[in-house]
């Protein structure tokens, strides 16, 4: 009871707290939002990478001539980090995010940059083409959830502006480089993706009790309950397994 | 036909190896699609309606492959293996290969109207000319009620086709620069013989293996043969397939060129088909 009236007191000081700030016209992540950080892990040892043969388009060879290119799957760091993890808030129900930036994913070398893009539901995102060679840009959704689409980027081609209606982890492919496989992880509110080192901090997290859902491909998906206090920051630790 | 077969066994094994973790679609009930009963087609100054007649036309025509649900597991499905017998469609996931409107778009009625008559080349759906136009209406509208997305969507707007202009041997040579260009060949060859270096590992959306079009053994295109189908069929792609859309990166001055460059491929009889004899037409060259 008493804890129910507690954080009225606190919703209702956010809500004033905001539309001062939209009054002020200022940033409203600069009133009551926290965040929330940690790091992803990886229980026992980096699962090894089979490097990838891509005889079949000599100019993917030639790219990775001094670079040998390995499958993505599990990406560990020297710590046991793991990157490409996305983190967001499970059953999110706050306001749809105003996104403002409009994040690329790369054909370069034959490869997606990043191996991994979390979007949030209708951020438009861009993908482009750095490659002399030509690809072809194909998500696999589940028809029943969100519309795919197969579109051409031969060299030199003008990016293809995209936004994913509903939440969904969407595989992407190359037909013609059948080694490229990418993800769009579509969810619903403020998210973060781990680096190279196994961090990562969701920004724009308005107060309050959350359920954290780490995914990793292929499947992998872990929660964590976590508490922001207003303008604070919270944190949540992830150990993953490799299958 | 032999090394046709051994092609389709590496095929295989590629597809198996390369397969991406398959989500398994949501299956609709009985209900959810007796609700888009009210299901209209628009062709033309003829509506399509799911009534007695497209029930009963369905069940007696179609209900083998695309089954009771529409979601392509009629009893038939069974003996149909991809890729020399693709699997029928299933029709509750609203995705089709043959439109006149952009990748990602609904196909108009008219799109689903032609189909219904052409039948689909190199797969077991038959052509149904035999109908009256009312009803094939019918059986669009029959076939868009098993999908939630007629609902919830509008089909895509038709891409603009300019008028054809006269094939020239500057078109044709245009025509295989565009091929080059964009890189057909990385599936159906430089060719055109549906043996790029991509095209033993391609496989559907639903994980199936599949092959490009072979231009030179003389089977239809699915979607239409004449030469404004092919424009079509290249800027707007086969939704489904591997075959994506050039919309973006094709003028539709070049398409034309396009079109005509891929005549010269094909086994009937053509007016650029006959300009190339007359011409040094080198295949394109994969690696300059
Ligand atoms: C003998 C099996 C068979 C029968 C009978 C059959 N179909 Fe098909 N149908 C198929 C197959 C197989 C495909 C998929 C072919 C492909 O993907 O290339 C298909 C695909 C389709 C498509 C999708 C076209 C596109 O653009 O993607 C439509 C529409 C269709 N059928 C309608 C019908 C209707 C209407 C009937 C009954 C009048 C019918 N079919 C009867 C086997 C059949
Ligand atoms: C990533 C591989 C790929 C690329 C690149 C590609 N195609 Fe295709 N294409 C296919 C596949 C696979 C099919 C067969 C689809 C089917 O049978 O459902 C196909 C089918 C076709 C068809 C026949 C469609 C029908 O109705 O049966 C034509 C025409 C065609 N492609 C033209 C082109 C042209 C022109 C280009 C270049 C501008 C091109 N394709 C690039 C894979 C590709």
């Amino acid at each position: 009871m008493t804890r129910r009236y507690h954080f009225g007191a606190v919703l209702s000081a956010i809500v004033l707290l905001c539309c001062g700030a939209l009054i002020l016209g200022q940033k409203v992540n600069a009133a009551g939002e926290g965040s929330i950080t940690g790091t992803v892990k990886l229980d026992g040892p980096a699962p090894h990478m089979r490097g990838i043969d891509m005889s079949k388009d000599p100019y993917c060879v030639k790219q990775h001539a001094s670079n040998p290119a390995h499958l993505e799957t599990w990406v560990v760091g020297s710590g046991g980090g793991v990157a490409d993890t996305v983190l967001y808030l499970d059953g999110w129900s706050g306001a749809a995010q105003t996104e403002t930036s409009v994040p690329v994913f790369d054909q370069k070398d034959c490869m997606y940059t990043p191996h991994v893009l979390a979007l949030d539901t209708n951020q438009e995102f861009k993908v482009v083409t750095s490659d002399q060679t030509a690809h072809n840009i194909h998500p696999l959704p589940n028809p029943m959830i969100n519309v795919g689409w197969n579109q051409s980027q031969p060299p030199g081609a003008p990016p293809v502006t995209k936004a994913w209606k509903n939440p969904e982890v969407i595989p992407v492919q190359c037909n013609i480089h059948p080694w490229m496989h990418g993800w769009f992880v579509v969810v619903k509110g403020p998210y973060a993706v781990s680096d190279d080192s196994g961090h990562y901090t969701i920004n724009n997290v308005p107060p309050g009790s959350y359920t954290v859902k780490a995914w990793h491909e292929p499947d992998e998906a872990q929660t964590q309950k976590v508490t922001v206090a207003a303008g604070g920051s919270a944190t949540a630790d992830f150990t993953l397994k490799a299958k | 036909m032999r090394t046709g077969l051994r092609k389709w066994s590496l095929l295989l094994g590629a597809a198996a190896f390369f397969a991406l973790p398959l989500t398994s679609w949501a299956q609709l009930s009985t209900a959810d699609i007796a609700s888009r009963d009210n299901m209209e087609a628009h062709i033309g100054n003829l509506t399509g309606h799911v009534n007695a007649r497209s029930t009963y036309d369905y069940k007696r025509y179609c209900v083998s492959c695309h089954g009771d649900l529409g979601d392509g597991n009629g009893e038939v499905a069974q003996w149909l293996d991809p890729p020399m017998w693709p699997k029928p469609r299933d029709f509750q996931m609203g995705v089709f290969k043959c439109r006149s409107t952009l990748t990602g778009s609904l196909p108009t009625d008219e799109d689903l109207f032609d189909t219904i008559a052409r039948g689909l080349d190199r797969s077991a759906m038959p052509q149904w000319s035999q109908f009256t136009k009312q009803q094939r209406a019918d059986l669009v509208a029959y076939v868009k009620h098993f999908s939630p997305r007629f609902v919830t969507e509008k089909p895509g707007t038709p891409i603009t086709i300019p008028p054809e202009p006269e094939v020239t041997p500057e078109r044709i040579k245009a025509g295989r620069e565009v091929f080059a260009r964009v890189q057909c060949w990385k599936c159906h060859g430089v060719q055109g013989m549906a043996n790029g270096p991509s095209a033993s590992t391609l496989t559907d959306d639903l994980g199936r293996p599949i092959a490009p079009f072979n231009f030179t053994e003389g089977s239809r295109p699915k979607c239409g043969d004449t030469d404004r189908d092919i424009y079509k069929i290249f800027m707007t792609g086969l939704d489904g397939t591997p075959m994506p859309s050039f919309a973006d990166n094709i003028k539709p001055d070049e398409a034309w060129d396009l079109v005509f460059y891929l005549r010269t491929f094909m086994q009937g009889a053509s007016k650029a088909k006959e300009l190339a004899k007359t011409m040094d037409l080198k295949p394109v060259n994969p690696n300059p």
